[in-house]
């Protein structure tokens, strides 16, 4: 567990090195994330030469790294609480424009997300990349 | 001072108890959204602020006061942000096979959300600073902040504007999809996270794994995409 929590931190740390070394627009824990996917493919590619078998995607689970990870991402909701709480000294902000700001942001999220979703599913059906992942669908 | 004003003084002075305020708010947010089987709803994000809120309101504690114990909480979004690189790879196979729907939607709906809340800024006659603090909403907080300020906004009025498009976004994509009948949770996934970043993920994840994978793709491939497009749109709109 110890060395799941160091591999996510080292992978932030040399993103944020790089990300400010080199002054790309990108934040070090998006590079950091490209890393450690990075390192995870090497990893089976690795295993399929040693082994001369397809590695099982579902044993990332069982792994330290696989358990930290779904456990953070479980809560990532909490991680944008002390932010949410933020708001409210901009509150004053938000009503001086209050009704139009509400409305573009209601209206235009409403509309990119089915914009997004209408686009993915007509493309999808187009290419044959039609998969359809149904479980728990009335979710 | 009596002793419960001395006690009170001596607590707000350590990050312990607002660390411990936001743990306790989110147990009662999360343990509200499981007992209405994740209603939309009841979005954890929105009723853990609301209590916090209150209760800094209540005692009179500045955000600075608060935000002192609650960093802590902060901190970890960067590796969580890493944490994605897992789900990521997992579904590395069905990401691979859906790379023309991925980038065909990412790029409809990056525009769409640019496009349509500097429209409608424009309809209500706002001024150019709140329209460059409006363009980039949908994306992460860090990425939209720089953003902002390249094109003459208010960063931390962009903060705001994330803030609470996340949370729209997670209350409003699963309804929406049922009510267009979308039951691919690729496509469900993809479309919370390019419309309302991270908050759209975190609820991404609540519903289904797979949905929270391509939630997680989504808020990567949008940040780059929407620092790209902002300017050239807001040329558009201004030239």
């Amino acid at each position: 567990m110890l060395e799941a929590i160091l591999a996510l931190f080292a992978c932030q740390l040399i993103g944020e090195a790089i990300a400010r070394g080199l002054g790309l627009p990108v934040p070090g824990p998006v590079l950091g994330m490209l890393l450690m996917f990075t390192a995870l493919q090497l990893r089976d590619i690795r295993l399929r030469q040693v082994h001369h078998s397809e590695p099982l995607h579902s044993s990332i689970q069982s792994r330290p790294i696989g358990i930290t990870s779904a456990f953070l991402l479980s809560h990532l909701s909490l991680l944008f609480v002390p932010a949410g709480v933020g708001i409210i000294s901009h509150l004053k902000t938000l009503s001086m424009h209050g009704v139009g700001l509400v409305v573009a942001l209601v209206v235009s999220t409403a509309l990119s997300l089915a914009v997004t979703a209408l686009v993915f599913a007509k493309l999808s059906k187009s290419t044959g990349a039609d998969l359809p992942h149904t479980n728990k669908a009335t979710e | 001072m009596n002793r419960v004003e001395t006690l009170w003084v001596y607590l707000t002075a350590t990050p312990l108890l607002w660390l411990t305020a936001t743990l306790a708010a989110y147990v009662i947010a999360d343990h509200l959204s499981k007992a209405t089987q994740r209603n939309p709803l009841m979005n954890p994000v929105l009723f853990s602020v609301i209590i916090l809120a209150s209760l800094l309101w209540i005692t009179g504690t500045a955000y600075e006061t608060y935000f002192n114990g609650a960093q802590f909480v902060h901190f970890l979004l960067g590796p969580a942000t890493v944490a994605l690189a897992i789900p990521l790879h997992q579904n590395w196979l069905k990401i691979r096979q859906s790379i023309i729907p991925i980038l065909g939607a990412l790029v409809a709906g990056s525009l769409t959300a640019i496009v349509s809340a500097v429209a409608i800024g424009l309809l209500f006659g706002m001024p150019a600073d709140v329209l460059a603090s409006l363009a980039p909403k949908s994306v992460t907080a860090a990425i939209a902040m720089g953003i902002s300020q390249e094109i003459g906004g208010q960063p931390s009025l962009t903060a705001t504007l994330v803030i609470s498009t996340g949370i729209l976004g997670a209350i409003m994509v699963t309804p929406l999809m049922n009510a267009m009948g979308l039951k691919d949770f690729r496509a469900r996934g993809f479309a919370a996270g390019v419309a309302s970043h991270g908050i759209g993920t975190a609820r991404a994840f609540q519903v289904d794994p797979v949905a929270g994978a391509f939630a997680g793709i989504a808020l990567g491939l949008n940040g780059l995409l929407t620092a790209i497009l902002v300017p050239i749109v807001m040329r558009w709109f201004f030239n």
